[in-house]
C-alpha cells in the first residue's frame, strides 16, 4: 500500500538546516491499522503529512499503490488527495456549513455525482458514524466526539483506500476517545481501508493498531507487530512509552526482599486464560510472589504480563523457568 | 431654536443624495476591494499563492492610496473623475473618489479578516484535493463572512463621512448642505439638522451591520 524509502525532511532555520525526518523507511500493508507513536516534536506529524504531501519531503520517495506521489503534477496530486482521507486533531470542519454540507463537500470536489446521489451518500455516511439526526446542525452545536465523527464521515466520503489520522483522539476525553477508536476499527474492517494514525498515547496503539512504528528525533527507532513491540520493547523511548501506559514505575531489577529470582513472565493468546501459575506451583512447590501484573488485550489478542519473584535455590529456580518455558510463557530473568 | 426657515425639501434631497453616494460607492468598493483583499491574503508570505513580488506591489499601492488624506484625493482625482463620469461635481462626480478612497481601506480589512480563518480548515481542504479557487469560494469566504460583514459596516460608515466631506469640492448631499447653509450662511439650524441626520444614519448602519454579523455567526 505505502512504501516510504529514504525519506528526509529538513528546514532552514536562520541559515541552519534542521533535520525533521532522517532516512525514514516504512512499509504499510494494505488493510492494516498502522500506528506511529512518538513524543511531541519527534516528527510524527511531519511524517504523516508527507503521505498526502501537505508536507513535501526534501528527498526520498512516497509510493502509494506503486505511484511515487512526490513526482505528481498539481492536478494529479489533487485527484490523488481526493482518494486519501484525513482526520485532524482539531477536527477542522467548515463552521459555516451544516454537518451534511461538510460531509458533502469532498463529494462536490471530486465531481461526478448528481446532487441526488450526493445526498444519498451523505445520508449513508452519517448513518455509518451515527449522526443522522444531527445532519442540519452546525459544527459549533456538536460535542467534540460528534465533531470528530463528522470529520471521519467527511474523510471517507469518497471511499478512499487510505485514511490518515493526525492525533484524531488527542482533543477528546478518554470515553469519547474509546468510541472514536472503535469507530475507526469498525471502518477498517467494514470498508477494508488502510488506516495510518499518529499518536503520543500507547493506549491508542494498543486498542486498535496491528502494526506500530516508534519515532524519536526524526528517526524510526523500532517497529513491528503491536504485541511484540508493546510486550518486549527494546529501544529506551519505546520502553518509557510502554512504562507510562502500564504505570510500570517498579524498579524491576532492584534489590529483592527475599533474595529470590525476579522474572518477567509474558504470555499471549489463550494462555492468558489458563491457570498457569497454579500449574507451576503445583508441579514444583515453588514459592512465587506476584510483585506486579496485568492481564489485558492488545487489539483482540489477550495477554498477560507478570513480574514475579521465585524463592528457593538455583536448581529449583531453573526447574520453574523450564516449566514456564514449556508452557509457552516468555521468561525474562531480571536479576 | 427656530427651525421654521429650513427648506425641508432640500434636506430630503440631500439625504437621498448622501444615501445614493454611499450605496453606489459601497457596491463598487466591495466589487473591487474584496478581490484585492483576497489577492493580498493569498499572495502573502506562507499563504496558498505566495508571490512576494505581487504582494509587495499590491501592498505598496494600497498604502499609497491610504496615506492620501481624502480631501486631497478628491482634488487629485478631478481629471480622472471627468474622464470616468463626465463631471467632477454633484453625486456622480463624488463616486469615483469615494471608491478610490475606501477600496484600499476595505481591501486591507478583508486581508486581516481572512488571516483570522483557521489554518487547519484551509489545510483540510487542501488534503481533500481542493484547488485554490475552490478553497476561496467554499471555505475561506464563508468562514470569514461575519468578519467581512463587520468590515463592510466599518467601510460604509467611512463612506458616509467621506461623502459629507465631498461637499467642499462641489459634491452633493448633506455635507454640501451643511457647508453652504450652515457654515457659509451662518444658518446654525441647517447645521444642526444635517449633523443630526448623519448621526442617526451612522447609528442605523452600525446597528444593521451588527445584526447581520450576528445572523451569520456560526461559532
Amino acid at each position: 500500500m505505502i512504501h516510504i524509502e529514504h525519506l528526509q525532511k529538513s528546514y532552514q532555520v536562520g541559515g541552519r538546516a534542521i533535520s525533521a525526518l532522517r532516512d525514514i523507511n516504512l512499509h504499510i500493508p494494505k488493510g492494516k491499522i498502522f500506528g506511529i507513536i512518538g513524543r511531541s516534536g519527534a516528527g510524527k506529524s511531519t511524517l504523516l503529512r508527507t503521505f498526502n504531501l501537505l508536507e513535501r519531503p526534501s528527498s526520498g520517495t512516497v509510493r502509494i499503490d506503486g505511484v511515487d506521489i512526490t513526482t505528481l503534477a498539481k492536478g494529479e496530486l489533487d485527484r490523488t488527495r481526493q482518494r486519501i482521507g484525513m482526520v485532524f486533531q482539531n477536527f477542522s470542519l467548515l463552521s459555516a456549513k451544516t454537518v451534511a454540507a461538510n460531509v458533502e463537500f469532498p463529494l462536490k470536489l471530486a465531481g461526478g455525482h448528481c446532487s441526488e446521489a450526493r445526498r444519498r451518500r451523505v445520508d449513508e455516511l452519517l448513518e455509518l458514524v451515527g449522526l443522522s439526526e444531527h445532519k442540519d446542525k452546525y459544527p459549533a452545536q456538536l460535542s467534540g466526539g460528534q465533531k470528530q465523527r463528522v470529520g471521519i464521515a467527511r474523510a471517507i466520503a469518497n471511499a478512499p483506500q487510505l485514511l490518515l489520522c493526525d492525533e484524531a483522539t488527542s482533543a477528546l476525553d478518554p470515553e469519547t476517545t474509546q468510541s472514536i477508536l472503535s469507530l475507526l476499527a469498525e471502518i477498517n474492517v467494514r470498508l477494508g481501508l488502510t488506516i495510518v494514525l499518529i499518536t503520543h498515547e500507547m493506549q491508542v496503539i494498543r486498542s486498535i493498531c496491528d502494526l506500530v512504528a516508534v519515532i524519536d528525533a526524526g528517526e524510526i527507532v523500532e517497529s513491528g507487530e503491536v504485541a511484540d513491540v508493546f510486550l518486549h520493547p527494546k529501544h529506551p523511548v519505546t520502553r518509557s512509552l510502554v512504562a507510562e501506559y502500564t504505570h510500570d514505575d517498579f524498579d524491576a531489577a532492584g534489590g529483592t526482599a527475599g533474595g529470590g529470582r525476579r522474572l518477567r513472565l509474558t504470555y499471549v493468546g489463550d494462555a492468558a486464560y489458563q491457570p498457569i501459575l497454579t500449574h507451576v506451583v503445583e508441579q514444583t512447590r515453588a514459592r512465587i510472589t506476584i510483585l506486579q501484573g496485568a492481564v489485558s488485550r492488545i487489539k483482540d489478542k489477550p495477554y498477560g504480563q507478570l513480574l514475579v519473584e521465585v524463592g528457593g535455590n538455583d536448581e529449583e529456580a531453573a526447574a520453574v523457568l523450564g516449566l514456564f518455558r514449556s508452557l509457552n510463557v516468555h521468561c525474562e530473568v531480571l536479576n | 431654536m427656530d427651525f421654521s426657515n429650513i427648506d425641508w425639501a432640500d434636506i430630503g434631497q440631500a439625504t437621498i443624495d448622501t444615501l445614493t453616494m454611499t450605496g453606489v460607492s459601497l457596491v463598487f468598493t466591495v466589487l473591487l476591494g474584496l478581490p484585492l483583499g483576497v489577492l493580498l491574503f493569498l499572495t502573502a508570505r506562507g499563504q496558498l499563492l505566495e508571490q512576494r513580488g505581487v504582494y509587495a506591489v499590491l501592498s505598496l499601492a494600497v498604502n499609497v492610496l491610504r496615506s492620501l488624506p481624502f480631501i486631497i484625493l478628491l482634488i487629485v482625482m478631478i481629471p480622472l473623475t471627468l474622464v470616468l463620469v463626465g463631471t467632477s461635481l454633484g453625486v456622480e462626480g463624488t463616486i469615483p473618489p469615494l471608491v478610490a478612497g475606501t477600496t484600499p481601506f476595505f481591501a486591507r480589512l478583508v486581508e486581516n479578516v481572512l488571516r483570522e480563518v483557521d489554518r487547519g480548515v484551509i489545510e483540510a481542504c487542501q488534503a481533500m484535493g481542493a484547488k485554490t479557487h475552490q478553497i476561496v469560494i467554499n471555505a475561506l469566504l464563508p468562514e470569514a463572512l461575519p468578519g467581512l460583514l463587520a468590515a463592510a459596516t466599518v467601510t460604509t460608515i467611512a463612506l458616509v463621512s467621506y461623502a459629507a466631506m465631498s461637499g467642499v469640492v462641489g459634491g452633493g448631499g448633506l455635507g454640501d448642505l451643511a457647508l453652504r447653509y450652515g457654515y457659509q450662511r451662518f444658518q446654525t439650524d441647517v447645521m444642526i439638522v444635517t449633523v443630526s441626520i448623519l448621526v442617526v444614519l451612522v447609528q442605523l448602519l452600525q446597528y444593521g451591520g451588527d445584526r447581520l454579523v450576528r445572523r451569520f455567526t456560526r461559532r
